[in-house]
This record gives structure tokens, sequence and C-alpha cells, in this order.
């Protein structure tokens, strides 16, 4: 709940906060480059996919439906449905950042997850910092998911498998930490429980990706009337 | 074929991401549409949590990971800050898994 989290308001204790979530995330893009070209992409397409589509969901669904024999029809189907939650994400961040026409191209583009995430976690503090949270966590990650896919693309991905170090841990601690200040009501606590269970309970019935986009079902169920 | 996929599937994800900030401020203003778009992300930021806690490709896995969250809560209701939060999850979970759990 709100008050009990203790996010870093500071301007350094951001910084350090993105730059934790860029080197989690780099190192998931290692693993994103060496899949991409076992799957039969070329080191120029991985980077493409890295630098252009950049929403990691996404490009995983998009090389493992090439890898799997799909056509390029199924593949930009299958990237663009799970690219729909940065959609809900944008609308979301658009009113808190309020940024500039011109910054909004960016904007967009760094628009994922962990931005979303620490953008909202930084929102709605003593020091509220949502744009420095936002900019700064999505070009952390947008440089160190670059790096580790150029680093797995070109075969170096036996620096390690993520998981030894407890990395595949790391993401959920940091997501987690991340979603506890933004509880701030009952209502938002049963919004984000009643997620989690769909989320879990469509995972063996779903193709990875879509039990997290279920969930934006989920807030339909917990409107209100007009106060 | 394979470039064609790569950058009609990257327009694809940026036109999605870009529509979020290009749908009119009245639109936002209602009042339904605004609660909306205040849970919406809690509501997949939860999902994903918990996702990429216990699934395994499609399988639901109990294992490391549970534990390295749960350490993570404890941590976040002693007010740890971010770092040692993720810091304390990735331990749990290379404690436990280098005992053989």
């Amino acid at each position: 709940m709100s008050g009990t989290a203790n996010p870093d308001d500071t301007r350094r204790g951001v910084l350090i906060e993105a730059a934790t979530i860029g080197l989690t995330t780099g190192a998931y893009g290692v693993s994103f480059g060496a899949l991409s070209v076992t799957s039969g992409l070329s080191v120029w397409q991985t980077m493409a996919l890295s630098a252009l589509m950049f929403t990691g969901a996404s490009q995983f669904a998009l090389v493992s439906v090439l890898a799997g024999g799909g056509s390029a029809v199924a593949a930009v189907a299958g990237s663009a449905l799970l690219g729909l939650r940065n959609l809900f994400y944008g609308l979301r961040m658009r009113q808190i950042l309020q940024p500039s026409p011109a910054l909004s191209v960016p904007a967009a583009q760094l628009t994922i997850d962990e931005s979303t995430a620490m953008a909202l976690a930084h929102y709605d503090r003593p020091e509220p910092r949502p744009a420095l949270a936002f900019w700064s966590t999505g070009l952390s990650v947008f440089v160190l998911w670059n790096l580790g896919s150029l680093i797995g693309a070109l075969g170096a991905s036996s620096i390690g498998d993520p998981e030894r170090w407890g990395l595949d841990a790391a993401v959920p601690a940091a997501f987690l930490a991340l979603l506890w200040p933004q509880i701030s009501s009952r209502r938002l606590l049963g919004v984000a429980v009643v997620s989690a269970v769909i989320g879990v309970a469509l995972t063996p019935v779903l193709s990875p990706g879509l039990p997290v986009l279920c969930a934006a079902l989920v807030p339909f169920f917990f409107l209100r009337r007009a106060s | 074929m394979i470039w064609a996929a790569v950058l009609l599937g990257s327009a694809a994800c940026y036109a999605l991401k870009a529509l979020g900030y290009v749908v009119p401020e009245r639109v936002l203003d209602k009042p339904v549409v605004a609660q909306l778009v205040g849970m919406f992300p809690v509501a997949l930021l939860a999902a994903l949590l918990a996702v990429v806690t216990l699934a395994d490709g499609m399988a639901v896995v109990v294992d490391a990971r549970v534990a390295a969250v749960a350490a993570a809560a404890v941590a976040l209701m002693l007010r740890a800050p971010f770092l040692v939060v993720v810091v304390v999850g990735a331990a749990t979970a290379a404690v436990i898994r280098a005992l053989g759990g």
C-alpha cells in the first residue's frame, strides 16, 4: 500500500533505479539476440527489431513465429497483438507526461512496461518525478536492450544464462517494487489481484503474452458510477 | 520476407504506442475513460508480475522465483530501497538454485 514503500525520490535515486532496470532488461536482450539469430534472422534484422520495434514481448513473438515456419503476416499479427498493451500505457503516460507533439514521437517509442511502471511509481509522491523516471528508464533500457541484443546476436550468449545469476527473479522483484506504491486504494488492489490471477490462469491455454493482455479487461469490472 | 516482417511489425508496434498519445483529450476526459486509463497500467503490470513469477512458457511452475518475490515483498515492507529489493530477489533465487532447490 501507499506509504509503506519507500522509492527514493531524489534525482539520483531515480537514476539508479533506471540504471538497475536497464541492466536486468539488457540481460534479457542477450537472450533475445541469441534466440533471434538461431531462429534464422541476421544480426542486422535482430538489431532492427530491438531498435525499431523495441518491445520485448512482441520481438520474442515475431522471431518465434518465423522460427516455427509461420508466415510474415502471422509474425506481424502476433507482434502487433502483443504490442497492444503499450497503447494502454501510452494513454496514461500522455496524461502524466503531457509531452509536446515533438516529444511525443520519442516518448511513444520508449513507452514500454518498464518506463511506464517507473513513471507511475514516481507519480503522486511527495516529490513527484514521473518525467525523469520515464525518460531515464526508457533510455537506459533502450541502450542496454540493444547492446544486449547485439552481444547475443554475435554469439556471445555463453556469458551466461540470466537464470544463473537469479536475473530472472530480479525482473519480478523489480516489477513488484514498482507496482507497490501504485496500489493506493482497495479498488486498485482488487484490480491488481484479479489481473494477476487471470494472467496465471490463462497461461496454460493462451500463447505467451496474451494472458497479460487479457488483464486489460479487468478494469471494466471495477468501474464506478460517476461520482 | 524476414525484412518485411521486421519492418511491418515494427511499424505496427510503433503505431500502437503512438496511438495512446494522439487520442483526443476530450475522449480521455470522459469520467469512464479516465477511470479505465488510470486502472489499465495497474492491471497489465500486475498480470505481468504474476506471469514472470510463475510462467515457464505455457506451464505454470512454482520455483525459486516465487521465493524471490516473497523475499522482495518482505524487503518492501521493511521500506528497503529499490536496488536492495531487486538484489534481495536475485540473491534469493541464486542461493536457492545453488542449494539445488
